[in-house]
């Protein structure tokens, strides 16, 4: 394989990877409040794409100001989603909360297939993301150049949040110790709707950026990349934010590189995408970035 | 007593009237998908057939013909037990089979063995037909629209090697790419690299970065529209300027609204052009059509209208209603115009002229009618 030839792989597999890892951000925020896996998430993030569509298309508003109302939505879903269905189940067990995550998301996806149907759309982007620029020799859409930039200003934003806000003050509290919290007079309810506003936005910016690469969007589309980016929150260790960016990157390198390097197995991808998954469940659970906790069962 | 005379009385007039019908009418089945996962093609060719009797009126050899329609449930086991019901209960003379081809090959057997003619409008692998008298498609095969792409790659667009980015989870993508890699390479052509993708998958950059360093005249995709859409688009954002030629699951509007400007140039071959008829009846087909449902017909109509025309045609030719012979006229039919286009039928299989069309302007063009021997 030529140089030239294994950058452009290369380069391939940050652009699907940097896609990933913004959404593993999301799921790695939630998961590191309320120790859920919002299976939602991945929805939130059709949603952001259909939204910021329907903004373009039918009320013709300018592009920027179409995600943003998009992401803004999805703000709000991701806090509807919250208060109908989790916070009823905030004081039963764990697996009544995950269980009702994956009706949430089945119910979000099959009222996508009845209201807009299953026939995929296409997705108007700005000359900014589809520009494909040439740098030695591999050619790079701009959309690959925005997602890592965009990833990184999230991330710092949320460090900013996290760590030197009251709220963030209060989220981490929130992590630590839920019932404590309550106790110092800290309204729980409302930094955990805070958090999945901050989810569900970030949800809509990877949905948007994923329909500027791959400027189809249906119903269905979050179903992969939600697994994908959730495959890399528990690769990079799932609660840490710099691990599942690292984990996005992870995983986009290796289903890309695994087409690249062994064609034969192209059907194998996303086999092969979850078999790191299990390894690494079965061999370092906590991730590469994540403490191993010890849980009482 | 008197009642059961009146009952025997009733049964008789009821089983004359049967009787009397019978040497008036001629019943055609129809197993159809009317519902079920694949609805929407038996929906679309009985839509096709009931508008073509509107042309070409429901008599023939003086008799008057009568539908009569089983609905298949999108189900393999149900196709053969409509088949049985339409042959054993309903005593039709032939079938206008189901229209996919896992359905196609539950009922073909059947028929086979009850020496009934059947003629499915859109079932295309080669095995639907293969080693059987009685059993015939209106659609062309997955090995004959890969040889026609074949063939227009190498004689018209002078390509000399060819890439193929097939799908591996349809058998029909998967067909598509070996027939046409076989008649490429037959005709003295080159197929440079081989690669693969899975329905539903969006990024394509790893097989395409392959290709493109291989660096072939042609891109051959015989995929379905969702993955042809953005494959353009990858291509072409990877710097290839070649040809990409596909096949007809390119056949949808969807194309052109993901595909973009990366869809224009793109060739595929298909089953026939919806905005120009190639015969006469065609285009009355396609006028009528637009009259009923102000919008262009689709390509599973028109083959379900092609089914019931050569049905049609050979029981005229046959001036029987014996199944057998039905049978023996089908097989000789040549010649014939049907929707979409001039029909030859050989071991059940038509030979009839490949449409390639070209995108140009968010709108498929006529290039040519291919005639494949």
């Amino acid at each position: 394989m030529q140089w030239t030839a294994l950058f452009q792989q290369f380069m391939n597999g940050v652009s699907v990877g940097s896609l990933y890892a913004l959404l593993a951000i999301g799921y790695t925020l939630v998961y590191g409040i309320l120790g859920l896996i919002n299976f939602a998430h991945s929805d939130v993030f059709m949603l952001g794409t259909y939204f910021a569509f329907f903004m373009i298309g039918v009320f013709l508003l300018p592009w920027w100001l179409s995600v943003l109302i998009g992401v803004a939505l999805c703000s709000l879903v991701g806090m509807s989603i919250e208060r109908v269905a989790y916070r009823p189940l905030r004081n039963a067990p764990r697996i009544s909360a995950l269980i009702t995550a994956v009706g949430v998301s089945f119910f979000i996806e099959n009222l996508g297939l009845v209201t807009v149907g299953a026939r995929p759309k296409g997705f108007p982007r700005p000359d900014l993301m589809k520009n494909v620029y040439t740098i030695l020799g591999a050619r790079i859409q701009g959309v690959t150049f925005w997602v890592p930039v965009i990833s990184v200003l999230i991330l710092l934003a949320l460090f900013y949040i996290v760590y030197r806000t009251k709220i963030g003050m209060a989220m981490r509290a929130v992590s630590r110790d839920m019932e404590t919290t309550r106790l110092m007079g800290v309204d729980v309810d409302r930094v955990i709707l805070y958090t999945f506003a901050l989810g569900s936005a970030l949800a809509g910016v990877g949905g948007v950026l994923w329909a500027c690469k791959y400027p189809q969007i249906n119903p269905l589309m979050g179903i992969f990349p939600g697994w994908k980016a959730f495959t890399a929150a528990v690769v990079g260790g799932i609660g840490n934010v710099v691990g599942a960016m690292l984990g996005g990157f992870i995983i986009g390198l290796a289903e890309i590189l695994i087409v690249a390097f062994f064609p034969g197995l192209t059907g194998y991808r996303d086999a092969f995408v979850f078999t790191i998954l299990i390894i690494f469940l079965l061999v370092k659970p906590g991730g590469l970035m994540g403490e191993a906790t010890k849980e009482k069962v | 007593m008197k009642v059961f005379v009146v009952l025997l009385l009733c049964a008789g007039l009821l089983l004359g009237g049967v009787a009397l019908a019978a040497e008036e009418v001629i019943r055609i089945g129809a197993n159809l998908e009317m519902t079920g996962a694949v609805a929407a093609y038996g929906q679309m060719i009985w839509e096709g057939i009931n508008l073509i009797r509107e042309i070409v009126g429901d008599a023939v050899a003086g008799k008057k013909v009568e539908l009569v329609l089983v609905d298949n449930k999108s189900d393999p086991v149900e196709a053969a037990n409509a088949t049985t019901r339409l042959i054993d209960k309903e005593g039709v003379v032939a079938i206008i089979g189901p229209a996919i081809t896992k359905n196609m090959l539950a009922a073909a057997p059947i028929c086979e063995e009850k020496q009934i003619p059947i003629i499915s409008a859109t079932a295309t692998n080669p095995l639907v037909t293969q080693g059987r008298k009685f059993v015939f498609r209106a659609c062309f095969t997955d090995p004959y629209q890969g040889a026609a792409a074949a063939k227009f790659a190498f004689e018209d667009l002078k390509a000399k090697t060819a890439a193929i980015l097939s799908d591996i989870a349809q058998d029909y993508c998967v067909a598509l790419g070996n027939y046409f890699k076989e008649a490429f390479e037959k005709q003295g052509g080159k197929v440079v690299v081989e690669q693969h993708c899975k329905t539903g998958d969006q990024d394509f950059s790893a097989q395409l970065t392959t290709i493109i360093n291989a660096n072939p005249d042609l891109i051959y995709v015989p995929n379905y529209y969702t993955e042809i859409a953005l494959i353009c688009r990858q291509a072409r954002d990877l710097g290839y300027e070649g040809i990409i030629l596909s096949a007809d699951g390119a056949d949808a509007p969807e194309l052109f609204d993901v595909g973009g400007d990366a869809v224009e140039g793109l060739y595929h071959t298909a089953a026939w052009d919806a905005t120009k008829g190639l015969t006469e009846i065609g285009q009355k087909y396609i006028d009528l059509y637009r009259q009923k449902f102000g919008k262009d017909p689709n390509m599973f109509g028109a083959l379900g209208a092609d089914a019931y025309l050569i049905l049609l045609n050979a029981i005229e030719r046959a001036g029987s209603i014996d199944s057998a012979k039905i049978r023996d006229a089908m097989e000789d039919t040549k010649d014939l115009d049907v929707v979409t286009g001039r029909v030859t039928i050989e071991n059940g299989d038509p030979i009839k002229p490949v449409v390639v069309r070209k995108v140009e302007n968010k709108r498929f063009v006529v290039v040519k009618a291919l005639a494949v021997e």
